[in-house]
């Protein structure tokens, strides 16, 4: 039987109300989340947001002040952690060091009464599910970050847990491992079909791998959404501009659209509805193209290559800067210094009051 | 005014040249001396060590005559048989110190190592007042602190008895800024609020993750606690003899006022066992680190 469909299925998580301080400080100030079985939230936000709070109390390693976890319709508020039944892997390195990879995986089996031949099978079959069947016999002290990070991955999983709590397990590696350990843990996500929560304060983790990202600011969920509504569609100033970047241009707003630069942009719901606004317009809807000086709004102050686009700086004449992110080949078309024209896209944004 | 740079006449285009290495001889010259140096320290300390010990075993050996024999060592050698005062009084200052031993790391390590680790993970706040209390002991002369237990063991002397074995609470008190410098030093080797969450979340009890976790991950520290108080318990000499209570020092004590020779190889004796303890612990200790280098 493979480890997918031994797993049983995910369970619906619901957190209420939550409340939790560290004497002035408010970590989690009423945050409240619903996740359904077997989706993927993401929690991210800036350091100190409460994101990790949030986790931490779902996993019974904080107590909230106030509000519930519940878990599969049960309350379990008041269970201690080791009862939660919850498979978890963290930022620091977790692997018991006296132990090696197996006897790692089999430590939560153990705990369960699982009996050996059992645990050594499940463990050789969790191992093999992250792709380190052939170095189970390894101390964490042999291994490299990502494969220590890959076994507490089947830690947490061999247990079989109602819910994975993942606490910024890629934060410690390299660029390279994080990009494939981060598809890693997607694929046997949806293989396993775990009700997982998602820690991160990276952004392109967060979007890239989540059903829905919730947004995090001062210990409540500002907006949570799809990942491409999320980018795409912010509902708050804090959203658009903590995802991704953002410009901010002013623009003056009439009849569900915003004139910035001479050129018409739609505005987004919970933008202002008349006068005079902010507009907060992503890089990829700026176009730059060179112009005559005469008839030119901006100069360009920096160009960076950055592989598959280029990302140019201009400043308008009212001394706004202006980020764009266009082709490497029109990027290279530019010069610092250069006159030239800034034009926007058609692509809807968010307006906020000046 | 503007002022140029004028490159010095003689001056090569080429950038800086590296530092050239020292003369082969002049190396070879500091390598000696370097050996020199080590090997008049090491001279020296084992001269520092070894001049006691070899004076001690002279002395219990040396006859007036000129002459040498064992006749001293025949109470120790034949400890288990023997039937003379100095053997009955050894043997039973040898089994109250074991007693002792054995008691006192009890105590430490089942006092120590859960209150450490639980300050560390629940109450880091109380750390340094911790630490404070566990060096105290290191501060109080083992006099004054006779004269505070005084009235303690006499009361404890009425409650329990005489015996011994109870000097073991004071020990155990005797021990602790040893043993509590060790224990924190293997603390701080690992990361111990991961590891205890880690183990929490895969379902481990408090008392799991003390015993599965922690103990095993600090084994080492553990065992240098252990030695470092089975050294002090062993040679503890002045609280048993206020307290008028008998251990393997008293017994030399009393054994050297009537046959001097019999307690200086007694004492050769003692501090063998505690280098061969030390070796057995060190072994052990090393055992874990062996076994890792060979996987």
């Amino acid at each position: 039987m493979s480890v997918a469909t031994e797993t049983r299925n995910g369970v619906a998580v619901s957190l209420e109300g939550l409340r939790r301080s560290f004497g002035d400080l408010h970590a989690l100030n009423g945050m409240s989340l619903d996740m359904t079985p077997g989706e993927l939230v993401v929690l991210l936000g800036p350091s100190g947001c409460g994101k990790t709070t949030a986790l931490r109390v779902l996993a019974g390693l904080e107590d909230a002040d106030a509000g519930a976890v519940v878990v599969g319709g049960k309350d379990i508020s008041s269970l201690p952690t080791n009862k939660r039944d919850m498979g978890m892997v963290f930022q620091a390195y977790s692997l018991f060091p006296h132990m090696t990879a197996r006897q790692n995986v089999e430590f939560g089996l153990k705990l369960r009464g699982v009996d050996s031949a059992a645990r050594r099978k499940r463990a050789a079959e969790y191992l093999d599910l992250v792709g380190l069947a052939i170095q189970m016999d390894r101390y964490a002290h042999q291994m490299s970050g990502g494969q220590q990070q890959r076994v507490a991955l089947a830690r947490a999983l061999a247990i079989q847990p109602q819910v994975l709590l993942l606490d910024e397990p890629l934060s410690a590696l390299d660029a390279k491992v994080r990009v494939q350990l981060r598809d890693e843990i997607r694929r046997i996500q949806l293989e396993v079909g775990i009700t997982t929560l998602f820690v991160t304060h990276d952004q392109e983790e967060a979007l890239a791998i989540a059903d829905r990202v919730g947004v995090m600011r001062a210990g409540k969920i500002e907006q949570i959404d799809a990942p491409e509504v999320i980018y795409n569609n912010p509902e708050t100033s804090f959203v658009a501009e903590f995802i991704g970047s953002t410009n901010r241009l002013t623009g003056q707003i009439s009849s569900g659209s915003a004139s910035v630069l001479g050129c018409a942009v739609p505005l987004l719901p919970g933008s202002p509805t008349s006068g005079s606004a902010v507009v907060l317009v992503r890089p990829e809807a700026v176009r730059i193209v060179p112009a005559d000086p005469a008839t030119a709004n901006a100069t360009v102050v920096t160009t960076s290559f950055l592989g598959a686009h280029g990302r140019v700086q201009a400043r308008l004449r009212d001394d706004t800067l202006v980020i764009a992110q266009l082709s490497s080949v029109a990027t290279a078309a530019l010069g610092i210094g250069q006159s030239v024209a800034v034009e926007l896209a058609p692509v809807a944004a968010l307006a906020v009051a000046e | 005014m503007s002022t140029t740079l004028t490159k010095p006449s003689g001056s090569t285009p080429s950038g800086p040249t590296p530092p050239k290495s020292p003369p082969r001889k002049l190396r070879a010259a500091r390598a000696r001396k370097q050996i020199i140096f080590r090997v008049a320290i090491v001279t020296l300390v084992v001269l520092f060590f070894f001049i006691p010990v070899i004076s001690l075993l002279d002395f219990s050996t040396r006859l007036r005559s000129g002459g040498r024999n064992w006749v001293s060592w025949e109470p120790i050698v034949n400890l288990a048989t023997a039937d003379d005062p100095a053997s009955k009084e050894i043997r039973a200052g040898l089994l109250n110190s074991l007693g002792l031993v054995a008691a006192t790391l009890a105590i430490m390590l089942v006092l120590l190592i859960p209150t450490m680790t639980w300050i560390r993970l629940r109450v880091p706040a109380l750390r340094r007042p911790m630490e404070f209390i566990c060096l105290l002991p290191l501060t109080i002369p083992a006099i004054v602190l006779v004269v505070g237990l005084a009235p303690i063991y006499r009361q404890l002397s009425n409650l329990l008895s005489t015996g011994s074995i109870w000097l073991c609470f004071v020990y155990a008190v005797l021990v602790l800024p040893f043993a509590y410098r060790s224990l924190d030093a293997g603390l701080d080797a690992i990361d111990i609020r991961t590891l205890s969450e880690a183990a929490r979340s895969l379902g481990s009890s408090w008392g799991g993750v003390l015993w599965n976790i922690v103990l095993p991950n600090i084994k080492t520290a553990i065992i240098s606690a252990c030695f470092i108080s089975l050294a002090l318990v062993l040679g503890e000499f002045t609280v048993a003899n206020l307290l008028a209570r008998k251990n393997l020092q008293t017994a030399i004590f009393i054994v050297g006022q009537s046959n001097a020779k019999t307690a200086a190889a007694l004492a050769l004796v003692a501090m063998a066992f505690g280098f061969v303890l030390l070796f057995v612990f060190s072994f052990f200790g090393n055992s874990r680190k062996g076994r890792k280098a060979k996987s």
